[in-house]
């Protein structure tokens, strides 16, 4: 079982490695990569911590197998941040204190990306069922929300 | 300088964030250190049996195995067992029942998820995939998987110095007069409880990485814990790795700990002792289903509790039958959760002239139990607020006005239970949470909800709670094995920033940001010039850490305290800048002044002079800004409020849909509302989920049937509702800030709330926790 | 997990050939029950089959009476669907309740029906629209294909290629979620066709089933009130932590009457 090698795009940058075929995404992200920023919370794809985007479309890349995303552009927290300022949604989660000990917040912000991306303006029912594959054990989600209102807000009228 | 805003009490954004939110955040499992090894555990899968032979040459050959190592060579390591740092007295003087505790089994497992051994790899796939080849004989005994199991006279028993499973049978208050009362009531209101177990969940799961320096004899534990400094004294002292300065604990950003983050747990050790015997560095992160099976669990309560009226409806006894599940061995808290924290809060907010409770706990076939966000307080408070919501409704009187009659109104108030409540005003937090939620049209909503097929129900939670516990000498009275004070240093920078240090540890409390707050007010400085360091024990001398909602009232106490000693040296050097006596100088807004001169200095001035120590005798004055303080509070704070949910049921599926709800809370001072509001919210949904959603359930064998998110329900963003929080303020007097906790108490208020809530709407006594869709359909059915 | 090899075939010859010479080998179509049951290290196959690259499962196609989907197509894009929304807006509807946003970008509905499992959401429409499964070797109708829990007619290697789902004059679907997992504790799909009307039903029993008794009383009143009286008897159906077979015949009834509110509000 000897090792893959896997052409992929990590944020907008070109990324070789070798991997087993049993490594998850999210294993080489954080092992092999040392892009440890998108976080495991629970390894079965139930909790959303560590969700990342994938050619756009919001996964979890403990899910993922490495050797899958050969060809695909993989979007991180690491590559939402637009220089060295933050991305609005950032700034929103941090205006709104949507993030508390922050472990899930990652996965979040990237699940929030990819709403925007597609609804530059969901309803509240809307926004709380796109993140319903995201735990969050500390906010509660009440500031969460406000902070995606918030941040659609931004998008649509950028400062 | 001199006119910046007041930052405290204002919502100033959180300092911690733009690390955090942009994947930056330093969690102890982002750490890799030069040879790391991975552990991984091997777990009984058996519920309670004796271990017989273990065989580890398979796992040994494994390629990148490094070592294994069984509880054998444990036991013969000289390393002491997991103990638990409370002491409780039986009714009848004798002590608590306490079995062995070892960090690796080799005799006999007690639950499943216990570890047995450890297998070390230069990998985590090459730990795991060798762990399972670990080969470990068990000859099964019985299982008791609950306490009424455990209760039995044939019970097997798990602990040979615990007949009968029991650890403790223990009482507090008057029993004599609680029965006088109840003969002698006009009414008396009976009820039976489950409090519901629970699995704490932080979404980062529990992680260590153990390192020792050969060269210097020392160990470094990088550790998600709410509590370095104590786990550092527990491994030195109790476990026995040496003395304290020869460890190190760093608990840098930990993602959430909810109280189970605050003890001592096996992992630390095992990884430790075989960091040290295998020379390479061990980390070991849990998996999710090792969290579900090994993280102390919450609650798991079963009570009977009796109230007692006379004829003009005032409570006048409450008599309180606990019987509380330990889990197979007492975790650190253990212990205290169901006595000192739980049945000492029994008064409620309510004037109750003889209370009378009794707590048996027993150890059973299941992970250990220990605090949970909230710990002990919301059991009693949902015994409490269920059975005054039961009276209210027997004696035909509106709940809020039977409240309202029963309220304590004057403070000091001494309860019968220890607590002497020092502040408060319950009335007001009711009548403001009744207002925001619209209770008067309440009647109306139901209407329209029943004319739509749905049941609406609104239920009250009134809580009271005991936060920031202390003073120490009282606590040691009570058994506690350590002093609960905090302590804080601030070092002022010769160009006037400042770091301060706590020996509190943040795991999602904003202290970087509130604690900066006060400091940079009372320096007249910018929150930007204050940096808030912890969680490190070579950096911070010593610190208790954070759980019990002690990090304001007591952690920031410290600091404010630590200030007053700095302006006080301060206010010296600047008189001697000034050439003006010493007991002219004030110190405001960030500026030292005296009547005796025009002049002023500014803070930042004061601090460059405090080290060229060019104008001051330093025969009188040492030179330097730097001050120490322990601050032992002189008693508990007691943060209270009421919280108020409105539910809709829909009877043929029996799903519950929160509809409003307000939650008022009394926290006295408030320093960063923004945050504080955020730690409502997510009490709240804790509380919520405790009512609605999460179970531990095991099966008769003792195996966790809950034991992943496809069967424990996790509150989601759309099972919950917007909130709609509000503030009252009574200060607290038991702190120079008059702060209380607010840490906890969102997952004590609502239980009650939610649970009273379905009850009003379907017209029933009581439901237990999890109210279930099926649960609530059924209490329809057989309703109509 | 335990270690395999991957292979990433592009054509449904090269992918069975591919199965058939493993030792014990998995399609991997989504991952969204085979990753993590081999995380858990309840599955260890040698050898993974990459479905992704095969172009000939992909796509979403109406077919003048029929809808084609292609085994690899991905809930998601189900539930987004123009084509799908034209012809049978209940299973864009359906697709868009699996699971979470992460399951539903890339689970996918040859996944689903292949595994079978018995609370998922996709053959409660199989069987309610009476669809066909056409593998790489067959056609098999649903009707047969449904067979135990877990189980279905696929032989071993056998391969979904595509799903032709009947297109009816109108469809409803409802859902009782498991609160903690967002499965289906029983779903309905309620579809009305020229000649009569089916009733499919998931998460009740070992495996989706057309409930008879239901569409009996549906074809002689097509109302939510015609199920009043209706007997679902519980014998073989699903008990676990979050709902008994009493509590599941229940809902069955419930989710019944609801969808077909919905069916005819549509």
């Amino acid at each position: 079982m000897s090792k893959l090698h896997v052409e992929t795009s990590i944020n907008g940058e070109a990324v070789e490695f070798l991997c087993e075929p049993q490594q998850s995404l999210l294993e080489v992200l954080r092992e092999e990569l040392d892009r440890t920023g998108t976080k495991e919370g629970c390894g079965t794809g139930d909790c959303g911590a560590c969700s990342v985007l994938m050619d756009g479309r919001l996964v979890c890349s403990c899910l993922v197998l490495a050797a899958e995303t050969s060809g695909h552009e993989i979007t991180t927290i690491e590559g939402i941040a637009q220089g060295d300022g933050l991305h609005p949604i950032q700034q929103a989660y941090l205006d709104n204190a949507a993030l508390q000990c922050g472990i899930c917040t990652p996965g979040l912000v990237v699940a929030t990306k990819a709403l925007l991306d597609k609804n530059p303006n969901p309803d509240e029912e809307t926004i709380r069922y796109w993140i319903a594959g995201n735990l969050c054990r500390c906010t509660g989600y009440d500031k969460i929300v406000r902070a995606i209102q918030d941040a659609a807000g931004r998008l649509a009228h950028p400062a | 300088m001199g006119n910046l805003p007041k930052a405290f009490g204002q919502s100033v954004r959180r300092k911690e964030d733009p690390r955090l939110i942009t994947g930056a955040g330093r969690y102890t499992d982002d750490q890799q250190l030069p040879q790391q090894a991975w552990a991984a555990f091997v777990r009984s899968p058996i519920a309670h049996a004796n271990i017989g032979e273990v065989d580890t040459s398979a796992a040994l050959e494994h390629p990148g195995v490094v070592g294994v190592l069984t509880g054998a060579e444990f036991a013969a390591s000289g390393l002491n067992d997991l103990a638990c740092g409370w002491m409780i007295h039986s009714r009848n003087g004798d002590p608590m029942r306490v079995g062995e505790h070892p960090a690796l089994a080799s005799q006999r497992v007690r639950y499943v998820g216990e570890p047995v051994a450890v297998v070390v790899a230069d990998s985590r796939q090459a730990a795991r995939a060798a762990a399972e080849l670990v080969m470990v004989d068990y000859d099964e005994l019985p299982v008791v998987s609950d306490v009424e199991a455990a209760a039995a006279p044939d019970a097997v028993v798990l602990h040979d110095a615990a007949p009968g499973n029991q650890c403790y049978d223990w009482e507090i208050g008057n029993r004599d007069a609680v029965r006088k009362a109840l003969d002698e009531a006009a009414h008396v209101t009976e009820i039976r409880l489950i409090n519901n177990r629970l699995v704490p969940n932080a979404m980062e799961p529990r992680a260590v990485n153990a390192s020792y320096d050969a060269s210097r004899d020392r160990y470094t534990l990088y550790v998600a814990s709410q509590n370095p400094h104590g786990l550092r004294m527990t491994l030195a002292a109790v476990i026995g790795f040496g003395p304290e300065h020869k460890i190190r604990v760093i608990s840098e950003d930990v993602g959430g700990g909810f109280g189970s983050k605050a003890f001592n747990y096996a992992e630390e050790v095992v990884c430790m002792w075989a960091a040290k015997r295998l020379g390479r560095p061990v980390k070991w992160t849990a998996e999710r289903s090792e969290s579900f099976l090994t993280d102390a669990h919450g609650r798991d309560h079963i009570t009977t509790a009796r109230l007692a009226m006379d004829a003009n409806h005032r409570i006048t006894a409450l008599d309180v039958s606990t019987h509380a599940n330990l889990g197979a061995y007492l975790s650190t808290f253990g212990s205290l959760v169901p006595t000192y924290v739980y049945a000492t809060l029994l008064s409620g907010q309510y004037d109750i002239p003889n209370i009378y409770a009794n707590v048996v706990t027993r150890y059973t076939n299941t992970t250990p139990v220990d605090a949970y966000r909230g710990a002990g307080r919301p059991e009693a408070g949902y015994v409490v607020e269920r059975l005054v919501d039961v009276a209210a409704r027997e004696l035909g009187i509106d709940p809020a006005e039977f409240r309202r009659q029963n309220f304590i109104r004057t403070f000091p108030h001494a309860t019968p239970v220890e607590m002497t409540y020092d502040s408060g005003d319950f009335q007001a937090h009711l009548d403001k949470a009744l207002d925001m939620i619209d209770a008067a049209g309440f009647e109306a909503r139901r209407e329209a909800s029943r004319a739509e097929g749905k049941l609406r129900g609104l239920g009250i939670g009134c809580y009271i709670e005991a936060a920031g516990i202390g003073p120490s000498a009282r606590l040691g009275k009570l058994g506690s094995g350590a002093g609960l004070w905090e302590s804080a240093e601030i070092r002022v920078n010769p160009t006037g920033s400042v770091e301060v240090l706590t020996g509190c540890h943040s795991h999602g409390q904003s202290h970087e940001t509130t604690y900066a707050q006060l400091v940079a007010d009372r320096f007249g400085i910018s929150v930007d010039d204050v940096e808030i360091l912890h969680g490190d024990t070579d950096v911070v001398q010593f610190g208790m850490g954070t759980y019990g909602s002690r990090s304001g009232p007591v952690g920031l106490s410290a600091i404010d305290m630590a200030c007053d000693k700095i302006v006080a040296k301060a206010e010296k050097i600047a008189a001697h800048l000034l050439n003006v006596p010493a007991d002219t100088v004030t110190f405001e807004d960030g500026e030292f002044a005296s009547e005796a001169t025009n002049e002023r200095l500014g803070f930042a001035e004061v601090a460059l002079n405090a080290y060229t120590a060019h104008h001051f005798p330093t025969t009188e004055i040492e030179p330097g800004l730097k001050e120490t303080t322990f601050f032992d509070p002189p008693d508990f704070n007691f943060p209270a409020g009421t919280h108020v949910c409105e539910v809709e049921v829909d009877p043929a599926t029996g799903v519950v849909r929160i509809a409003r709800f307000v939650a008022v809370d009394d926290f006295g001072v408030i320093g960063n509302p923004m945050v504080v509001e955020g730690q409502v919210h997510g009490g709240l949904v804790q509380g919520i989920g405790q009512a609605l959603l999460e179970q531990a359930r095991y099966d008769d064998y003792g195996q966790l049937l809950s034991g992943s998110y496809m069967d424990y329900c996790m509150p989601r963003a759309d099972d919950v509702p917007d909130f709609d929080v509000g503030f009252t303020e009574t200060r607290s007097t038991t702190n120079p800030l008059g702060m209380k906790g607010c840490g906890e108490a969102g997952s004590i208020g609502s239980p009650p709330a939610v649970i009273n809530a379905i009850c009003d709407a379907l017209g029933i006594r009581h439901i237990d926790m999890p109210a279930t869709p099926e649960k609530v359909w059924r209490a329809v059915t057989s309703a109509a | 997990m335990y270690p395999f090899n991957y292979h990433k075939p592009s054509s449904v010859d090269e992918a069975v050939s591919l199965f058939l010479d493993a030792e014990d080998p998995a399609y991997l179509s989504g991952g969204m029950t085979l990753i993590p049951t081999m995380k858990q290290r309840l599955a260890m196959p040698t050898d993974l089959v990459d479905l992704s690259g095969v172009q000939a499962m992909r796509g979403i196609e109406r077919q003048d009476q029929k809808l084609v989907l292609g085994a690899f197509t991905r809930h998601a894009e189900v539930a987004r669907s123009e084509v799908v929304a034209q012809a049978i807006p209940a299973l864009a509807h359906l697709a868009g309740l699996i699971g979470d946003n992460q399951v539903r970008y890339r689970g996918t509905i040859g996944g689903s029906v292949a595994n079978s499992d018995p609370a998922a959401d996709y053959p409660a429409a199989v069987v309610a629209l009476g669809a066909e499964v056409v593998t790489n070797k067959r056609t098999i109708s649903s009707a047969d294909y449904f067979q135990d829990l877990f189980e279905t007619a696929l032989e071993p290697g056998e391969m979904i290629v595509r799903i032709e789902l009947p297109i009816p004059r109108r469809a409803a679907y409802r859902k009782f979620p498991n609160p903690a997992s967002r499965y289906a504790v029983v779903g309905v799909m309620v579809a009305q066709f020229d000649n009569g009307v089916q009733v499919g039903v998931t998460g009740a029993g070992p495996c989706a089933f057309r409930a008879s008794t239901l569409e009996a009383a549906l074809a002689a009143d097509l109302r939510p009130e015609a199920l009043a009286g209706v007997d679902i008897p519980d014998a073989g159906f699903n008990a676990d932590l979050h709902a008994s077979a009493e509590y599941r015949a229940h809902l069955v009834g419930v989710m019944a009457r609801r969808a077909v509110a919905d069916l005819l509000a549509s």
